[in-house]
């Protein structure tokens, strides 16, 4: 119990809550948010959404699900670097890229729980009615298996601070077979989002759209996608919650976040000569001098040109702000460009669809509560620090690191 | 034929691929039949005939039973109607499988009538994409959805070349896809023609066998080949229709889309779904092998520094 609540006392632990100013702005988004998920449940999509016939996909799958899938990619990207190629320098973040990719799916599933029209009939493509000639058929075993096995990959920080040393030997024993098949499923889902926009030839802009590289164009650029997230992350993480991190984790972040900006060049670099073969391949030169066009060509730059310039020079300079600042741009041109295939350039022929003032937040509620749930695991096990023998007595000594007579001022908001 | 042994051989590659990892593939390997295509039924609307009556809106309405529309439908007010700041028509909804709408191409002097419904595909793009199966394609050529497997995740509208399958949003417990199935249970499959082509006073539509149709269509644009378009919609777009259109004006003049492709939809996925069995099978041995050869000389353990700490 004295775990859950970082080893303060239950009025402290509420004390320190109520002073975080960000707990608030939380606590706004739950208090308008939360009544309209309900409310969407009770009265139906339609109450939530537009009912779009034209738009069947709206903000919650081209955000939660469009987005959220290859910003998780870190698991399986960090999971391949320490455990197949043995490079166990990357050991301290690991365990954050293997978290943010379990929590960005399982929030990708939440978000298509409220999209879907019949959520509780979720597993009937798995139990029920089979459609295997369905790319979705593909990516819904697939999420569901690699959730399975990124929570297994998980559990061991779970399983560490709950004091079951034995089950996580368990875990670990398995560690190799869960990597391997998690570059499976990932490189298969990845790029089957992708595909299932091959589905819409005619409605997606001819720029974006590419029958034969579309799923590896998502596949690919997942990759920068995940490594950025994590740089992202232990940014933040490392900004507003320093006193959970061990020096370990603080004393290799620098190093660490250069070399994951390496990968993520490659990938980013990849990607934009895969997306100007698709141009190439389909001819499409003309379409770059129209209004789409422009949209297209500020996506590239301002999403892949710029974050691979900043990331050479930063890499070059070692000025980890300038790669860091590069990630969050990268993460932004995933983001727009997942947007603009589900949603803008959707249906580039016949109207655009501007989603409905309650869809959109919904959609900001659901990833608040992905914040919220981050950061509470975040602050309990130990993915930003390594976890000590005689755990009870150590905890207490690493979240109360203030007198007690001054803990009333002093203890630093946390959760 | 070679089309349906070529879904079988996709969805058995799929299988195989699904069989490796989870489960029984038996189930698998009976999905995604296309059987008796070629002697499916078809509709030919010739749009020279039409008159705009909207009669058939009516016989659809009455037949599957659909809720009373906002205008009744002698109403010729609704080819007025436009939506989304005067960019759209009208267009099928859960309340209406079918609807027509009124074009006035400059080159006539009368305006064109255009039924929309589900065109009945030969190989179904909703049909392709569901992972559930909710969709077959009968022997008589309907496309028809079995609304008890529907989970609701809408792809088949995503897929839907001619944006044609609409769902019953406002419903809360049992929202489902709402589209024409060519009157299937109720007048098709007993080999009666759908409720529009029977009550249709103009004889714009026709309905027989897709292969006799094509012939009449040919006959009627050599007959008089000035007063058709050479060109039968339907004939060839995405791979076939079991609906066809003929019509005096380019058919871009009324809201047909003329930009598709000639193969099925499922094609464009074809590619990625043949590379599935084989990720699947080379990836283990790929990357165990990068386990092997980049860690010859390291810690076999692949236990991280933490355990050695906590053993210490």
């Amino acid at each position: 119990m004295e775990k859950l609540f970082l080893g303060l006392p239950l009025d402290q632990y509420i004390g320190q809550l109520l002073r975080n100013k960000f707990n608030w702005l939380l606590g706004i988004i739950f208090a308008i948010g939360i009544p309209l998920i309900i409310y969407r449940f009770i009265f139906g999509l339609g109450s939530v959404t537009h009912s779009s016939y034209d738009y069947p996909w709206g903000l919650f799958l081209s955000f939660g699900l469009f987005c959220m899938v290859p910003l998780s990619a870190s698991g399986f990207m960090l999971g391949t670097t320490v455990e197949i190629f043995g490079r166990h320098d990357f050991e301290p973040i690991e365990r954050l890229a293997l978290l943010n990719g379990l929590l960005g799916y399982l929030f990708a599933v939440v978000y298509l729980l409220v999209d879907l029209g019949q959520p509780w009939r979720l597993s009937y493509p798995m139990i029920y009615a089979w459609g295997p000639a369905a790319v979705l058929f593909l990516v819904g075993w697939h999420v569901a298996i690699y959730l399975s096995v990124q929570v297994a990959e998980v559990s061991t920080s779970f399983f560490e601070w709950i004091g079951w040393p034995n089950a996580k030997k368990f875990i670990r024993k398995g560690t190799i077979g869960l990597t391997v098949s998690g570059i499976i499923l990932s490189t298969l889902h990845q790029g089957a989002l992708g595909a299932l926009f091959s589905y819409a030839p005619g409605k997606i802009h001819p720029l974006w759209y590419s029958a034969e590289f579309m799923w590896i164009h998502f596949f690919v650029s997942s990759i920068p996608g995940g490594l950025c997230m994590v740089i992202a992350v232990s940014t933040i993480v490392i900004k507003t919650m320093a006193w959970r991190c061990d020096d370990t984790f603080k004393d290799n972040l620098n190093q660490l976040t250069l070399k994951l900006a390496k990968g993520a060049a490659m990938g980013l670099i990849t990607y934009l000569v895969i997306k100007l073969i698709a141009v190439a391949h389909d001819n499409e030169w003309m379409y770059l001098a129209t209004g789409w066009g422009a949209w297209y060509l500020l996506e590239m730059l301002a999403g892949v040109v710029l974050p691979l310039i900043l990331f050479a020079y930063g890499i070059r300079h070692k000025l980890v702000g300038v790669v860091r600042f590069g990630a969050f741009l990268t993460i932004a041109g995933i983001i727009l460009n997942r947007l603009n295939t589900a949603l803008v350039v959707f249906n580039w022929k016949l109207y655009q669809e501007v989603p409905h003032l309650y869809e959109v937040i919904i959609s900001i509620t659901i990833f608040a509560i992905y914040i919220a749930l981050y950061r509470f695991i975040l602050n309990r096990l130990p993915i930003l620090y390594a976890w000590q023998a005689q755990p009870s007595e150590v905890i207490v000594t690493a979240a109360v690191p203030v007198p007690a007579r001054e803990q009333e001022q002093e203890i630093p908001a946390r959760a | 034929m070679s089309k349906v042994s070529r879904r079988k051989f996709l969805a058995g590659g799929l299988a195989g691929g699904a069989a490796v990892m989870l489960a029984p593939a038996e189930k698998v390997l009976a999905a995604g039949s296309f059987s008796g295509f070629p002697d499916g039924m078809g509709v030919l609307v010739d749009l020279t005939r039409c008159v705009g009556c909207r009669s058939c809106e009516a016989a659809c309405n009455k037949e599957q039973q659909l809720p009373a529309p906002d205008l009744p439908f002698d109403d010729l007010s609704v080819f007025d109607q436009t939506f989304h700041q005067g960019t759209q028509k009208r267009r099928p909804t859960e309340k209406a499988y079918t609807v027509v709408n009124r074009y006035r191409p400059e080159e006539l002097d009368k305006p064109v009538y255009r039924k929309i419904q589900c065109n009945h595909c030969n190989e179904p793009a909703c049909l392709t994409s569901c992972f559930v199966n909710a969709y077959t394609k009968t022997k008589e050529g309907a496309v028809i959805y079995d609304s008890s497997v529907c989970v609701g995740c809408r792809n088949c509208m995503i897929a839907c070349p001619f944006n044609v399958p609409a769902y019953s949003y406002s419903e809360v417990l049992s929202p489902v896809v709402k589209k024409c199935i060519f009157c299937y249970d109720s007048r098709v499959k007993h080999g009666q023609p759908p409720a529009c082509v029977e009550i249709c006073p103009a004889q714009a539509l026709t309905f027989g066998k897709r292969k006799d149709l094509l012939k009449i269509a040919r006959m009627r644009l050599k007959k008089s080949p000035d007063k058709y378009q050479q060109e039968i919609y339907g004939e060839k777009q995405v791979g076939g229709t079991g609906w066809l259109y003929i019509a005096e004006t380019p058919f871009e003049e009324l809201g047909f889309d003329t930009s598709l492709q000639q193969e099925p939809i499922i094609d464009n996925v074809k590619g990625f779904l043949g590379m599935v069995p084989m990720v699947l099978a080379i990836w283990p041995a790929l990357f165990t092998g990068f386990h092997l050869l980049a860690t010859k000389h390291k810690d076999h353990a692949h236990d991280d520094s933490r355990v050695e700490e906590e053993k210490r």
